[in-house]
């Protein structure tokens, strides 16, 4: 019985593969597609002063709109900057002592530019937001006394929405940053801050969490090989408690990503938010569809950052039994 | 030998309670003398795992202290390493870098890189777990886990080794074989051991003297029965030998007679509890 078994595949193990197949690819894409059937019916139904509501097809024209948009004005700024540079050798030829100018290229900022901006700064206001929140939680998962100072900030500040805090932060970036030649932009400050204001919360109260749930267990077996303070939050504390950080951070990245895009369209800071802003005030016919393709790249690269959020966990935890997603 | 390496002098324990406060041990007084091993046994809740506690230094007693070397004693420290029942490893370190974490914090700057590796690898040899050195925890059994657990504890050379139930959570056969390991150890290294059991069988084959505690609140010593056997000792021929089963039976009859815990929810009974087959308390 046991050869015959394993000469021929098993009908029910046929099955089985099939079964899991489906799962996998079949159910999903039944999904989207029951989802983009009742879009296009439910579109054909909206009309706006904006013309129609967008079905699928015409948001997947602005796409490609948008991609052309993007090559052609990349296409322009290379030509300007061979024209200068043409320019500026002409000049040197007749004058050696002729002293090149060079001028940036300020055409408009392109679909892509704008997620590229957005990204950016996404990125500086969540590595900030976690370079302050983990030590943070850390001190005040340690110390019961400190947490109990804190914590009533922390549930106060949580709730609060970016648009509450965008204001505040234009006046201070304004009234503190006094630069002739700033590093940075103000706009970028402004969303940046904004931005780390609101996504600092979930890593702090996580990571206190963590620390405050080390095992009873672990921390007599430090205070027997005598571990000094640092080495045991080194060696003890942080490994032990790096499952909730991470649960904290990615709570903070999806938050930080809501709230830019926010922070922009509010703002007129550049970015993803400001393209929205910009199509609306825009108001072609063309500006609902393009308006939809940044909703889904916007979902897109919220996805994304997770997903490699989840990448990096794995790759940090020691954990590897544990279920994550 | 120094009968008076380990003094635990006077030590009663209380701890505050929201219905006031509970007593948990009274008087407890002993000496014990350099390389002896002591087993402390008595029934769920009577305060061994306190008293190993307060030997370790994890906890501080109410009253009296623990002196070693005639040194009072207060903080916790390698020289009084610990075993504990849920082995305790660090699951994000190998087996090999759960050893080291305590070996650098006692050899720092008394032995060079190299001899520390050949000191740790001679270690976890001793337990017979040279072929798991870059193993986590989980990949591991639980007998093996408690192993590394010994050899964290016995890498950091420590005086007294104190063990708090270390077999408890493991099967018949693998208790088996620990324990044979740990009498070996025990014969090459000559450490005082301070161990706590819930098995009677252990507690004979492996002390030189068994202390047995009364129940609580404000539990004591109760008795203190010596066990003259030869070592080494090998648990098939003792399985038939007088004297063993005789300190056997001193160790049940305490356990089940004298100190016999009365359980709150079952009525009364006036007859005599059988013995249990297994001899083991719950």
């Amino acid at each position: 019985m046991k050869t015959l078994a394993v000469q021929a595949p098993e009908p029910a193990q046929f099955m089985t593969v099939a079964v899991r197949l489906f799962k996998l690819v079949g159910l999903p894409l039944i999904g989207v597609l029951a989802f983009l059937f009742l879009w296009n019916a439910g579109a054909s139904r909206v009309d706006t002063s904006l013309g129609q509501f967008p079905g699928p097809t015409e948001v997947w024209e602005q796409s490609g709109n948008l991609y052309v948009e993007h090559q052609e004005q990349r296409a322009k700024a290379a030509a300007f900057y061979q024209r200068q540079d043409e320019r500026n050798a002409a000049k040197l030829a007749e004058n050696p002592d002729y002293v090149p100018k060079m001028r940036a290229y300020t055409g408009k900022p392109t679909f892509f530019d704008q997620i590229g901006t957005s990204l950016v700064t996404v990125m500086t206001g969540f590595v900030l937001a976690t370079a302050i929140a983990v030590p943070i939680g850390i001190v005040i998962g340690l110390s019961q006394t400190l947490y109990a100072a804190i914590n009533p900030l922390i549930q106060l500040f949580k709730p609060v929405s970016p648009l509450a805090w965008l204001p505040l932060v234009t006046m201070v970036v304004s009234a503190v940053y006094i630069s002739d030649d700033p590093l940075v932009p103000k706009s970028f400050l402004n969303s940046m801050i904004t931005v780390m204001l609101c996504c600092i919360w979930p890593t702090i109260v996580n990571t206190a969490v963590g620390v405050a749930n080390v095992s009873q267990d672990h921390e007599n077996v430090s205070r027997v090989l005598r571990l000094g303070p640092l080495t045991h939050v080194r060696k003890v504390v942080l490994p032990s408690s790096i499952p909730m950080v991470f649960t904290g951070l990615r709570l903070s990245l999806s938050i930080a990503w809501m709230v830019l895009i926010a922070a922009e369209m509010l703002a007129q800071n550049p970015g993803l938010g400001k393209f929205v802003w910009d199509e609306f005030q825009n108001g072609s016919s063309n500006s609902l569809g393009r308006i939809m393709v940044a909703v889904i790249a916007i979902g897109a690269i919220g996805f994304l950052l997770d997903r490699g959020m989840l990448l990096l966990q794995r790759l940090f935890s020691w954990d590897k039994q544990a279920k994550l997603r | 030998m120094n009968s008076q390496h380990l003094v635990i002098d006077h030590v009663s324990m209380s701890f505050d309670t929201p219905k006031g406060e509970f007593k948990a041990l009274d008087d407890v007084h002993m000496k014990i003398a350099e390389g002896e091993f002591i087993t402390l046994i008595g029934h769920s809740g009577c305060g061994k795992s306190t008293v190993l506690n307060i030997v370790a230094g994890l906890l501080q007693a109410s009253r009296g202290g623990i002196v070693l070397n005639g040194q009072e004693v207060s903080e916790p420290g390698p020289e009084r390493a610990v075993v504990f029942q849920n082995h305790s490893l660090f699951p994000w370190l190998t087996t090999y870098q759960n050893v080291e974490l305590g070996v650098k914090q006692v050899f720092k700057g008394k032995k060079t890189r190299a001899e520390m590796r050949e000191w740790i690898e001679h270690n976890l040899e001793m337990v017979h777990m040279e072929h798991a050195l870059d193993k986590r925890p989980d990949e591991i059994s639980g007998g093996m886990k408690q192993r590394v657990g010994i050899a964290r504890a016995l890498a950091m050379q420590p005086e007294v080794l104190l063990m708090d139930e270390p077999f408890g959570a493991l099967d018949a056969l693998t208790r088996a074989h620990l324990q044979d390991s740990l009498m070996e150890i025990h014969a090459q290294l000559g450490n005082t051991v301070i161990m706590i059991t819930h098995d009677v069988d252990e507690a004979v084959l492996l002390s030189d003297r068994i202390v047995m505690m009364t129940n609580g609140p404000a539990a004591t010593i109760g008795e203190i029965l010596e066990i003259k056997l030869d070592r080494p000792r090998d648990r098939i021929a003792l399985s038939d030998d007088p004297t063993y089963n005789g300190y056997r039976h001193s160790v049940l009859e305490f356990l089940y007679e004298k100190q016999r815990k009365v359980e709150e929810l079952g009525s009364r009974r006036t007859e005599k509890k059988p013995l249990p087959p297994s001899a083991e308390v719950a």
